[in-house]
């Protein structure tokens, strides 16, 4: 098998080239072995048939008033007829004289041999017995030798009878190669198949139906599936536990600082209060942040897309962000517009939108419109969130995006500078992105999150 | 009011008793989902604020078997969690909001405020004074039988006055009130809303007056 | 047309080249001769000849030399003398199959040939077209008021019961000289040993040696033997004017069939039409119902229906008696037998 430099064969045809030249070579082997082991077995009855002949020769040796005679049974060469007519020949030797036969016939020595005698090949058999004529020893050999026409016809038909045999062999061989190539080409396109069908949040593991020499492969597969999994879920509850771990403390110390708070009259001291209240809310807010920076990468790493209702989403969000606002006497305005289904992640989307209508309520000044708007620009859905405030300090806001980074005019409002980062990683996330501008019809910052229409 | 907490963590509990209790609520606190089970047993809330991680159970599932067996008084779920994954959930379960910790007491008041609106429909929480009406849930004040809508910094305001008639109301405590702490306000910012509330109470028989050098303090029939 | 073709007859002394003893050389010339065909035959001229005329008929062109020996001259013409003769026919089985055995004959292959079944053919050399029984050719005269025998045993117990009757006038072929006579002969001492014990009784009865059926048949019906023993049924069935006085016994013990043969020797010259001969024997053989031929052809069931005859088959067997210990023998035996002084 030559194969093209860098090309690698499938499985289903390597395997099946590799039976099909096994079972052409097991055929072929077959084929040997049965015409070879007919030849034997041709040979072996011609051979036993003539050693009788001979042998019925020999007894029929005997010796009358000092001369020898042979009384050949008319058994010894009937016995040799048979359907394809061989021919017969003998000889019988006395002391190596030619006593009667074929005198013509070549020299032979006890035992079996084959030699050629006019124009055929001869099989014959030569034994020798001893005999006193008056007190002297004599040596009679009796040779008998047949044509081998009907061996050759024999191990023609049992020569054919194998060739189809091996033919018969090799073609049911050959059926079951491709067979064999299919299954286990099909076992590995279903494991395949089971595999990457499955969505980026499915982490069971793979429960196919695979032969036992897949089942190593299938097992790693699944100790994989079920090591990610579990240090996925790890990573999830060490975010879940590690924002509990955090906020609960922050929570009882501002409580209680505010309580202080109002029970405090003296300026400096109120003072104080008032600077550790803003640092542990600049904590916390950071370390929110940070954890929902976390568990966005994270989301975003095996996005699982469904359909997401962005109306319904930001709806939610600005009635849940309205009370806030309004301890700011701003007012949040939700334009709904005609939005199409987009593919996403709800609870990433809906991070990105609350982080920055919480950026809108933070920034802007009191008693001011966030207008939040939502529509349709081609292939493209936006939600555009626009404030009243002081806007972004230059006119492309893209730095701001990066992690911890702060508007220069940002200071004393407390911020992290992740929002933005998260925003602009679920966008990205999603095959869209987050666009930021000022004055887009009106004064203060204009926001717009855009995915892609699905 | 009467409110229940179910906090685990005693002393950001005590901290918010604290506060709601000097608001004028009553407050009864559970540590754990047994304790709070047996409270809601006995007694009618008009909101329950409920944490997610206790001891005993998720108080996501606690709020899902109240909201199975029928039980329909509003909850506020407080979370320490992240915000990516459990908002929806609450939600989900049947909360009417929910707030992260660590929170502004300003924010869970106006939530709790939101909601009780929302919730309680017709239920008044009125403070009258001659012939001004005060409803600090509802949002609205009645002079001489006048409707005057209120901003929520004006509402806030006029309810820590109302809260407190003949006081003195340093302007700094005042500042407290109004402004996150975030916020670089002087206090003479206070005197905007004192000047708006002024006007909203004309022809009434309250008045703010400014007791120099200290601050503010209603006067009342 | 027999006698014309028979005037055509040659005698011995104008046969060039030949060694081997001839008895009869009959020419049968053909109009336009392209081919002849050399034929060497121990059947009688008359009895054979229907079926060459009949050949010529379907095969213009083909003239036809018919020479007339004694089995043995055959061998001799065509094993040690190698002359060129196209088609062998033989009553002789056994040097027919030595000469194939010996590889003098050309191997031969049709439809007719392969219809034939395997006891009727060897090694596709040789071929039987006709089967003749060994039958007892008896004196109607000299059985006058006397059982016919049905069997050897019935025959030896009258020759031993009527000694004076028969002394002298028993015939049987002379097995030294005959060799369908030997063939007969060792074939029926290889079935029996009644036929010993029919030789003693014949030989003490001396018994008159003959060379052909023929002459036996006309001696039988001439009234100078009473008795000839293995004789040619079929000689006898076709000398018809001679049935009033011989009757024909198939002995019931067992009758030897004779298959005559025929074979292509390795000198023939025109090889292919010598096979169309040899269809043309087998296909007249089988027609021969009609009594147009005097052989009875080989059918394939052709002997089921009697269970005592004994075909005498074609094989390397028949090797056995043509070795020369063997032969000298049982030519011992027979002559100690047969030839008994008086």
């Amino acid at each position: 098998m030559r194969l093209a430099f860098g090309t690698r064969p499938s499985i289903r045809r390597r395997l099946t080239l590799q039976l099909l030249t096994s079972a052409a070579i097991l055929a072929v082997v077959l084929f040997l072995i049965v015409s070879s082991f007919a030849r034997q077995i041709g040979a072996e009855s011609q051979d036993r048939i003539l050693s009788a002949s001979v042998a019925s020769i020999l007894d029929a040796v005997s010796v009358a008033s000092g001369e020898v005679t042979v009384d050949i049974p008319y058994s010894a060469f009937t016995m040799l007829d048979n359907a394809n007519d061989d021919r017969v020949f003998y000889r019988i030797l006395q002391d190596g004289a030619v006593l009667t036969g074929y005198d013509d016939l070549p020299e032979t020595t006890p035992g079996f041999a084959t030699l050629p005698y006019r124009n055929e090949t001869l099989r014959v058999v030569t034994a020798t017995r001893r005999l006193s004529v008056d007190g002297a020893p004599i040596e009679i050999a009796v040779t008998v030798g047949q044509t081998r026409d009907a061996q050759a016809e024999t191990l023609q038909r049992i020569s054919r009878m194998a060739v189809y045999l091996g033919l018969g062999f090799f073609a049911a061989s050959a059926v079951l190669a491709v067979l064999a190539g299919q299954v286990t080409a099909g076992s590995l396109r279903r494991l395949a198949g089971s595999v990457s069908r499955r969505g980026p949040q499915d982490l069971r593991p793979v429960e196919a139906e695979m032969p036992s020499e897949m089942q190593p492969l299938v097992r790693s597969l699944n100790s994989l599936i079920a090591r990610l999994s579990t240090a996925l879920n790890r990573t999830e509850d060490f975010i879940a536990e590690a924002a509990h771990r955090v906020r609960t403390p922050l929570a009882t110390v501002r409580a209680h600082a505010e309580n202080t708070l109002r029970r405090v009259d003296k300026e400096e001291n109120r003072h104080s209060l008032r600077e550790m209240i803003r640092a542990i809310d600049e904590s916390s807010r950071a370390a929110g942040q940070l954890l929902d920076h976390a568990m966005v990468a994270l989301r975003a790493d095996h996005l699982e897309l469904e359909p997401v209702d962005l109306n319904a989403l930001t709806g939610e969000l600005v009635d849940r962000l309205r009370p806030v606002a309004e301890l700011k006497d701003m007012d949040i305005r939700f334009d709904e517009g005609q939005t199409g289904a987009i593919m996403g992640d709800a609870i990433l989307i809906q991070n990105a939108v609350r982080n920055l209508l919480d950026n809108a309520i933070k920034y802007a000044p009191s008693e001011t419109q966030i207008k939040v708007s939502t529509d349709i620009d081609g292939a493209v859905v936006r939600l555009t969130i626009r404030d009243e405030g002081i806007g972004f300090p230059q006119a492309d806001a893209t730095p701001l995006t990066g992690r911890f980074a702060r508007g220069e005019n940002a200071s004393g409002v407390v911020g992290s500078g992740l929002g933005l980062t998260i925003a602009d990683e679920v966008a990205r996330a999603h095959g869209g992105h987050l666009e930021m501008h000022n004055n887009c019809g009106g004064p203060g910052a204009c926001v717009t999150l855009s995915f892609p229409l699905r | 009011m009467r409110f229940l907490l179910v906090e685990d963590n005693t002393q950001l509990a005590a901290a918010v008793l604290d506060r709601l209790a000097q608001d004028g609520h009553v407050v009864d606190h559970a540590a754990d989902l047994e304790t709070a089970a047996d409270y809601i047993a006995t007694t009618d809330y008009d909101l329950i604020l409920l944490d997610i991680m206790l001891p005993d159970g998720d108080g996501r599932d606690f709020l899902n078997a109240q909201r199975a067996r029928g039980a329909t008084t509003p909850v506020i779920v407080l979370t320490a969690r992240s915000e990516v994954s459990d908002r929806v959930g609450a939600l989900d379960m049947g909360a009417d909001d929910y707030i992260s910790k660590p929170f502004d007491f300003a924010e869970l008041e106006a939530r709790c405020r939101a909601v009780l609106r929302r919730r309680s429909g017709t239920a008044t929480n009125r403070i009258r004074f001659g012939n001004a009406a005060f409803d600090a849930l509802a949002g609205t004040l009645t002079v001489d039988g006048r409707a005057i809508s209120l901003r929520n910094r004006e509402l806030r305001l006029l309810e820590v006055f109302f809260g407190a008639p003949g006081q003195i109301i340093p302007k700094p405590k005042l500042v407290d009130r109004l402004f996150s702490y975030d916020e670089d306000v002087s206090e003479n910012a206070i005197e905007v809303y004192v000047g708006r509330l002024r006007r909203h109470l004309e022809g009434s028989e309250v008045s703010i007056v400014t007791v120099r050098g200290l601050g503010y303090r209603l006067e009342v029939p | 047309m027999r006698h014309l073709i028979l005037s055509l007859a040659l005698s011995l002394w104008a046969l060039p080249l030949a060694a081997f003893e001839t008895e009869e050389l009959v020419q049968f010339p053909a109009e336009n001769e392209t081919v002849e065909l050399r034929v060497i035959s121990t059947a009688d001229t008359e009895l054979f000849a229907p079926f060459i005329t009949a050949f010529q008929a379907q095969n213009p062109g083909i003239s036809i030399s018919y020479y007339v020996v004694s089995s043995s001259e055959i061998m001799v013409a065509l094993a040690e003398e190698g002359a060129p003769f196209d088609l062998a026919i033989s009553s002789a089985m056994d040097l027919q199959v030595k000469l194939s055995n010996d590889g003098l004959a050309q191997p031969f292959s049709s439809d007719q040939t392969q219809a034939l079944p395997p006891w009727a053919r060897w090694h596709d050399q040789v071929f039987a077209f006709t089967q003749e029984p060994a039958t007892i050719v008896l004196s109607r005269a000299a059985f006058e008021g006397l059982p016919l025998p049905r069997t050897r045993q019935e025959l030896i117990a009258l020759l031993r019961d009527n000694p004076d009757r028969f002394a002298g006038r028993i015939g049987t072929y002379d097995v030294r000289s005959s060799g369908l006579g030997y063939l007969f002969a060792t074939q029926d001492g290889r079935t029996s040993e009644t036929f010993w014990r029919l030789a003693e009784v014949m030989g003490g009865l001396q018994t008159q040696l003959y060379c052909c059926s023929s002459d036996m048949i006309e001696d039988v019906a001439a009234g100078r033997i009473a008795v000839a023993y293995n004789v040619l049924g079929s000689y006898a069935q076709a000398r018809e004017d001679l049935h009033d006085a011989i009757y024909i016994i198939a002995p019931e013990d067992f009758t030897t069939v004779m298959l005559r043969t025929v074979l292509i020797p390795d000198s023939a010259e025109y090889p292919v039409e010598a096979g169309r001969f040899i269809d043309h024997l087998i296909q007249s053989s089988w027609l021969g119902a009609d009594g147009a031929f005097a052989y009875p052809g080989i059918t394939p069931d052709g002997l089921s229906g009697n269970a005592s005859l004994r075909p005498i088959t074609l094989g390397p067997g028949l090797l056995v008696y043509l070795d020369r210990l063997k032969r000298r023998q049982f030519l011992r035996e027979w002559e100690a037998a047969m030839v008994q002084p008086e």
